[in-house]
């Protein structure tokens, strides 16, 4: 397998959640045999400037390789939550959109 | 014992469709074994909402929607002994029974054998003090002054006495939501409540249902690359569920969406933290093993699912008033749009910069960056030249109405004194909540189920 730049979207599915002012974005890839690539890509560090607009407090990565997938937690990113932020997506259920768009290195 | 038990999530919120329930009964009219309709309509404000209206009509406080979920589902459900649980009480389990009550009579129906799950409001068990020494992770309750709602998260044993004690339907408040499905499990099973593996399986099944079809293809499709057939009408899930815990998810014959691999485990990892430690009432959830096996079409099979012993603490949540949002909205069409656009925005920022330098606003310009930017108004991107229909937004937060108006008023008086060809003016005042955890000692946790009996 040769290697490639791709969108995260192309080999990966997202979806976000909230708790609050905490956002948990699910990634799931589509074929395991990518999991590699995307440990590789999605770093904490990575993911942190992927989000650095909602400057987050920490994230974290959780990794569940029986399922093909991680959960990244990044906290006090949600502009207070669904309570209080000015935005209109207070949930930030859009917010997986944002990690799929990452380009990511394929292959070996 | 029962040889498998069938579970359909009827809906994931409060504002869900009230027409999923009607494929979901007549799916589970044909299985074999127990079978239950779970409701799950309670968001974290839904309750303190509900709240709020039941001190304006103490006869209201449960959701709104409840006959338009029930009613067109009881009589099938009543006459094939489907058992309905929900957290449609709100802050009003008895009244909700109540209505149920007097719905079934509307239609003709023997009176159902109705339980009421009671005592996840600790508004009258733990003061706004005691609550707020209670708060983990902030300090909004330390000022509280009035508090719109406190409720305990119950676990799935009340619901499980209610179904034990013969409960045609279950009507809870506050419960954790994967409760509405491992109380009907535990009730069929007769699972120990030490049983930590299966008690963690029916909360696996309780989560995979919770959300309705955002684990058959809802919430999931992007076209051209995650496609959804049928999605108009897509069914909402089944869970079959075995003795063993193992689970599989389905949806009715003849519906719209897809169940599979990635839509599973999707919903799996739904607002999920730590993987190895999901804490309910009832047990600790480990994920970390957890299989997604497709076992035919539109059949996923889920085991895998570890428990580790129930925490110490329950948590709660409180609500408490939050002021208003004020939002105002206007319209740039056509050539140069993004650059009216932010002209008008920069009459509003100058003018309220002399007239109201207090108030703190956000603009986002719909059609150009409105959803992944912050509040402080940094776009993630600049002004598009090329946008030629450009939707201008104004919100700000206030202790009350009057502290908001002065921003929709400017936003209003575009219109006539602003950039060329300003339309479509809206401005909305909402009212707002707070809402804060506390981790509440089991020794205030006092669930009680009481059986409503039909009227004479």
């Amino acid at each position: 397998m040769s290697k490639a730049t791709v969108k995260l979207r192309d080999v990966a599915n997202a979806r976000a959640g909230d708790k609050g002012n905490r956002l948990n974005v699910a990634v799931v890839c589509r074929d395991p045999r990518h999991y590699g690539d995307v440990a590789r890509a999605l770093t904490v560090q990575r993911v942190a400037e992927i989000f650095a607009s909602r400057r987050p407090a920490k994230v974290v990565r959780y990794d569940l390789p029986k399922l093909a997938a991680f959960n990244f937690v990044l906290d006090d990113v949600l502009e207070g939550g669904v309570n209080s932020s000015l935005g209109l997506d207070g949930h930030g259920k859009s917010l997986s959109f944002l990690l799929l768009d990452a380009a990511i290195e394929t292959g070996d | 014992m029962a040889p498998h038990v069938t579970i359909g999530g009827a809906a994931g919120f409060a504002g869900d469709r009230t027409d999923a329930a009607g494929p979901l009964v007549e799916a589970l009219a044909k299985a074999a074994g127990p079978r239950f309709l779970m409701f799950e309509t309670l968001a974290e404000r839904t309750l303190a909402l509900s709240q709020l209206e039941r001190r304006r009509d103490p006869s209201r406080g449960y959701n709104p929607s409840l006959e338009r979920f029930v009613g067109p589902v009881l009589a099938r459900c009543l006459a094939d002994n489907i058992r309905i649980v929900g957290n449609f009480g709100a802050a009003n389990p008895r009244a909700a029974a109540l209505r149920i009550q007097t719905l079934a009579r509307e239609q003709g129906l023997r009176p159902p054998r109705i339980a009421v799950v009671e005592g996840d409001d600790l508004t009258s068990v733990l003061s706004a003090p005691e609550l707020a020494a209670r708060e983990t992770g902030g300090t909004l309750l330390r000022n509280a002054t009035d508090i719109v709602a406190a409720n305990l998260y119950l676990g799935a044993r009340p619901i499980a006495e209610a179904l034990d004690r013969g409960a045609d339907i279950v009507v809870t408040g506050r419960v954790v939501d994967s409760a509405l499905a491992l109380g009907p499990l535990v009730h069929a099973f007769q699972w120990r409540w030490d049983d930590w593996d299966r008690l963690a399986a029916g909360t696996l099944a309780g989560h995979l249902l919770e959300c309705g079809a955002q684990i058959t293809g809802g919430y999931f499709a992007d076209p051209g690359v995650k496609d959804v057939p049928g999605l108009p009408e897509v069914g909402y899930p089944l869970a079959e569920i075995d003795a063993d815990g193992t689970i599989v998810i389905g949806k009715p014959a003849g519906t719209g969406g897809r169940v599979d691999r990635q839509t599973v485990i999707e919903q799996v990892l739904y607002e999920i933290h730590d993987p190895a430690a999901y804490l309910v009432p009832d047990v600790v959830l480990d994920l970390t093993d957890v299989t997604v096996e497709e076992v035919g079409a539109d059949r996923v099979r889920i085991a895998g699912a570890r428990g580790g012993p129930a925490p110490e603490t329950l948590k709660a949540t409180v609500c408490v008033d939050a002021g208003v949002l004020g939002e105002a909205e206007i319209s740039y069409a056509g050539p140069n749009a993004a650059g009216r656009a932010r002209l008008a925005a920069e009459i509003v920022r100058d003018r309220l910069a002399r007239r109201a330098p207090n108030i703190q606003f956000r603009i986002d310009a719909i059609g150009i960056a409105s959803i992944l930017g912050n509040d402080d108004g940094a776009l993630r991107r600049p002004w598009d030249a090329d946008a030629t229909d450009v939707r201008l937004r104004f919100a700000a937060r206030g202790a009350r109405a009057e502290d908001v108006r002065i921003l929709l008023d400017e936003v209003e008086a575009l219109y006539c004194a602003g950039p060329a060809g300003g339309a479509g003016v809206r401005r909305h005042v909402t009212p707002r909540l707070a809402s804060a955890s506390c981790l509440i000692e089991r020794a205030f946790a006092a669930p009680r189920v009481t059986m409503i009996e039909g009227p004479e």
